[in-house]
């Protein structure tokens, strides 16, 4: 067996190291953007691949390295959808919930690192309570420290001695470091075809986001249309048809397994024949690791931005409970699709989905919308203030 | 998925290799090292403490042995302890000695629960037993419709009716008598642990169907709430393991030690992909292994075994030995290859890859360009590489639309591979003996045997073209 290993190991090497020379040499074309001659290879590669860091490529750099991006297409044949027996609803309206109020069952949980705090002198001990529970609510290890050096040099500053500022200096520095100027509106324009678009890994919850967004936008008097674009999962366009059912809003679906792009074509010229005012694009989840399924939504963007109506909002749906890969899984949909927002799903329960501080620091993308139950009505905005009490508050 | 935390641990290793002794305060700074490591990885802070705790006890109270160097005297203890943390042993299913065997999957919302359903009923069918999918989450919208579409594709039946879980999983029992079913899967809603009404129907669900196995479902992405989720659910519902999903990302997949020390219970399953036949055993060594950037070799060698017909084996064997691999061998041993998943997947489970290679996204169709060079070469040059002279190499170039230089980055690259090659005849001896006076530098790794069978080492760093290929397991 251990022979097999070697060949296998070598022939992965050759084919490794030739992969990574192509794409390095990529890489220098694209960037000294001489066209037509490659820069001269360099003399002797070595046997194994050369020790340089290997560029995570860009779109047109993966566009240029492949030029006829084959997507993958799920192998299964669609079975004929059978609709489901949850009976259709009327449109409900639903008073929005304030984060606070959803948060308020599982303060208790918050009390417990700041509540250790309190009363005492500031020492390490403090300091080290401070990280943890920043850590706890996956804020990350250099957000974190990113925080706590600027709470620091304030609290010096500032000659606070009551760990009760200190607490205070950390939600200032968290509302800051959220604050990044940007508009967390969802962009939707009279009298033209509007098209949000929805992005994620698996099971971050894309469809009941849409469901609720739907919701909301039809009783706001628009004109929605869903299109269920995640054709690989099975029932996924059930389970996007009872919402449609459930909010009055207008389903396109293909058949399962279907071309994604076909479906999206198709609802796209639907809205459009129909006067629709927002069209909502369902995708498949899928992990960003998948460079083929990436290359597939990218292609997907494609197509909504060929089609009349304008791609107004690219979110990202990333779950509260994510952790560090939450950062990793933005970068990376970002670069294929240009994401415009974060919609974070499932803060009401004791997750507190510090990972999107490091998102809206690094990436620049904030966060739109946030999922706080299985309700319609609940999905609400998101605010900075409201996020960075929730992270520290405690019973008080 | 814990391809980053290997290359955190990596970089401290590398530091303690070139030392000769370990004092406390190297401990104390790798230790340091490793909690920022195991935090980024989003292992909980409090197993983290845990794990430090323990593993700096062990290494500054360790035995000094002769063969072993301090750095490698480390590195086995963190890999022990890993070891210990994820399960230490390989669990099993319990089964029921009156059939039908329950199984009852819980978890988070978008854990994967409907899926991992399917994929379990499909692994288990597989082993002979007769499953029964049972679509108890009338929460979310068609969940019950997914998982009957899935039970179709697996081939197993389906049962759910429109009335509540309880009723749903007490009908399915009967259904498994009446059908002749000895396992019955059941499906669940995805639910917030704090939610104390659909905690309660778990319980109640529970309480009635009385599962041999209650297996919670946790997202290989989670964070640092893994720990209260698993904790939760174990209170309520009493877990008896784990299964560990989307494990095919570059999640650093701290939840895993995290679930697995609050819970005390294996982690039996981890899905690997979006296909319902990827899904296996998890094992707790090769995860270590691979935590500590050593590669997967197991998981690779079941896959060879697979893949490999038993000629096609032997062939590899005399080609290796022989030493003389030309490239007619190497477009052969390419397409076995790629029957066995996509190149990024073999790349990740070998060992001691330079972190570059093994963080690289390679593209599959990429190796399609590899493969035209060498499809437009005769037979004759594809023996006997070196008669390819500039005109030909236009040829193979137009041939096969690349560019000359792209043919010759090929051929440069090959035979330097065959150079190493032919300087390591005899594999598989070497490897029963140690790597015993190798890497002068001092860089070599020439670690231990490690437990699990992973034998550590792996392909020595680049920039030391000539080192020899290192030892695989004999196995």
């Amino acid at each position: 067996m251990a022979v097999l290993i070697v060949i296998v190991a070598v022939v992965v090497l050759v084919s490794a190291g030739a992969i990574v020379a192509v794409r390095a040499r990529g890489r220098a074309r694209h960037r000294e953007g001489v066209p037509g001659e490659p820069p001269r290879a360099p003399t002797a590669p070595p046997a194994r691949p050369p020790e340089t860091t290997i560029p995570t490529p860009s779109v047109e750099e993966l566009e240029e390295l492949l030029r006829e991006p084959a997507v993958e297409e799920p192998a299964e044949v669609g079975v004929p959808a059978a609709p489901d027996v949850v009976a259709p609803a009327e449109p409900e309206i639903v008073e929005r919930p304030r984060l606070r109020d959803r948060l308020g069952r599982t303060r208790s949980a918050f009390s417990g690192a700041f509540g250790r705090i309190r009363g005492r002198k500031i020492d390490d001990d403090t300091w080290d309570e401070l990280e943890e529970s920043l850590i706890s609510a996956d804020v990350g290890m250099a957000t974190t420290t990113r925080l706590l050096d600027a709470v620091r040099s304030r609290a010096k500053e500032e000659s606070v001695t009551e760990p009760e500022q200190l607490i205070a200096l950390v939600r200032d520095e968290v509302v800051a470091l959220l604050d990044i100027g940007a508009d967390r509106s969802l962009q939707l324009t009279a009298g033209e075809p509007n098209v949000w678009m929805f992005v994620g890994v698996n099971g971050v919850g894309k469809t009941t986001t849409i469901g609720k967004l739907a919701s909301q936008c039809v009783s706001e008097g628009n004109r929605v249309v869903l299109a269920a674009g995640d054709t690989f999962r099975a029932a996924a366009a059930d389970q996007l048809q009872l919402w449609a059912e459930r909010t009055g809003g207008e389903l396109v679906r293909g058949q399962e397994g279907a071309d994604p792009s076909s479906v999206v074509f198709d609802a796209m010229s639907a809205a459009a024949g129909r006067g629709a005012d927002l069209v909502l694009v369902d995708t498949a989840g899928r992990l960003h690791t998948k460079r083929n399924l990436m290359d597939e939504l990218a292609k997907l963007r494609r197509i909504v931005d060929r089609t009349p109506g304008a791609l107004k909002e690219v979110l990202l749906v990333i779950d509260a409970s994510t952790g560090q890969n939450g950062l990793v899984q933005a970068k990376q949909f970002a670069d294929a699709v240009d994401v415009t927002g974060i919609a974070l799903t499932k803060l009401d329960g004791t997750a507190k989905g510090g990972i999107v501080l490091a998102i809206q620091s690094e990436l620049g993308i904030p966060v739109k919308v946030v999922g706080v139950g299985e309700g319609v009505g609940d999905l609400i905005e998101f605010d900075p203030g409201e996020f960075a009490s929730a992270l520290f508050s405690d019973e008080n | 998925m814990f391809d980053a935390l290997s290359d955190r641990l990596d970089g401290i290793f590398s530091k303690l290799r070139n030392r000769g002794r370990l004092t406390e305060r190297d401990v104390n700074e790798i230790s340091r090292e490793i909690r920022l490591a195991l935090l980024e990885a989003d292992v909980n802070v409090r197993v983290v403490r845990a794990f430090i705790d323990r593993v700096k006890e062990r290494a500054i109270g360790a035995q000094v042995s002769e063969a072993l160097d301090p750095g490698q005297q480390f590195i086995k203890i963190v890999h022990e302890e890993l070891v210990t943390t994820l399960g230490g042993t390989t669990g099993k299913l319990e089964m029921s000695p009156k059939p039908p065997t329950v199984l009852m999957l819980a978890g988070l919302q978008g854990s994967g629960k409907t899926t991992a359903a399917a994929k379990l009923a499909r692994l288990l069918k597989s082993q002979g037993l007769q499953p029964l999918l049972v679509g108890a989450d009338l929460q979310r919208p068609a969940a019950v419709e997914q998982l009957r579409v899935l039970a179709g594709r697996v081939d197993v039946p389906f049962y759910s009716e429109a009335t509540d879980p309880v009723s749903v999983a007490r009908g399915a029992i009967e259904e498994a008598a009446r059908l002749g079913r000895n396992f019955v899967i059941v499906d669940t809603a995805g639910r917030l642990q704090i939610d104390t009404e659909l905690m309660d129907e778990l319980r109640a669900i529970s309480a009635a169907v009385k599962p041999q196995n209650t297996l919670l479902v946790v997202d290989a992405m989670t964070g640092q709430e893994a720990v209260n989720v698993a904790a939760t659910f174990n209170e309520a519902v009493g877990l008896d393991g784990v299964i560990l999903t989307k494990i095919d990302g570059d999640a650093r997949g701290g939840a895993a030690l995290s679930v697995k020390e609050v819970v005390g219970k294996p982690i039996l399953f981890a899905g690997t992909g979006e296909k319902l036949d990827e899904f296996e055993p998890f094992h707790p060594d090769r995860m270590a292994s691979r935590i500590l950037g050593m590669g997967d070799v197991l998981t690779l060698i079941e896959k060879v075994e697979a893949t490999f017909e038993e000629d096609e084996k032997r062939k590899a064997e005399e080609l290796l030995q022989s030493g003389r691999l030309t490239l007619e061998d190497f477009l052969e041993q390419m397409q076995q290859i790629k029957r066995m998943g996509p190149l990024q997947n073999v790349l990740g489970m070998l060992p001691g890859m330079p972190k570059e290679i093994r963080n690289a996204d390679v593209d599959d169709r990429e190796i399609a360009r590899i493969e035209a060079i060498i499809r437009s070469m005769t037979p004759d040059e594809r023996r006997k590489p070196e008669i390819i002279n500039g005109q030909r190499r236009m040829r193979i170039a137009k041939g096969s639309g690349t560019s000359t230089s792209e043919v010759n980055r090929l051929l440069t690259q090959f035979k330097q591979v065959q150079t190493m090659m032919k300087g390591m005849p005899g594999v598989s001896r070497k490897v029963a003996k140690g790597k015993k006076g190798k890497g002068k530098k001092g860089k070599a790794p020439k670690m231990p045997r490690l437990p699990g069978g992973a034998l550590p080492g792996g392909f020595p760093g680049t920039g030391r073209p000539g080192g020899g290929l290192p030892g695989f397991p004999t196995s």
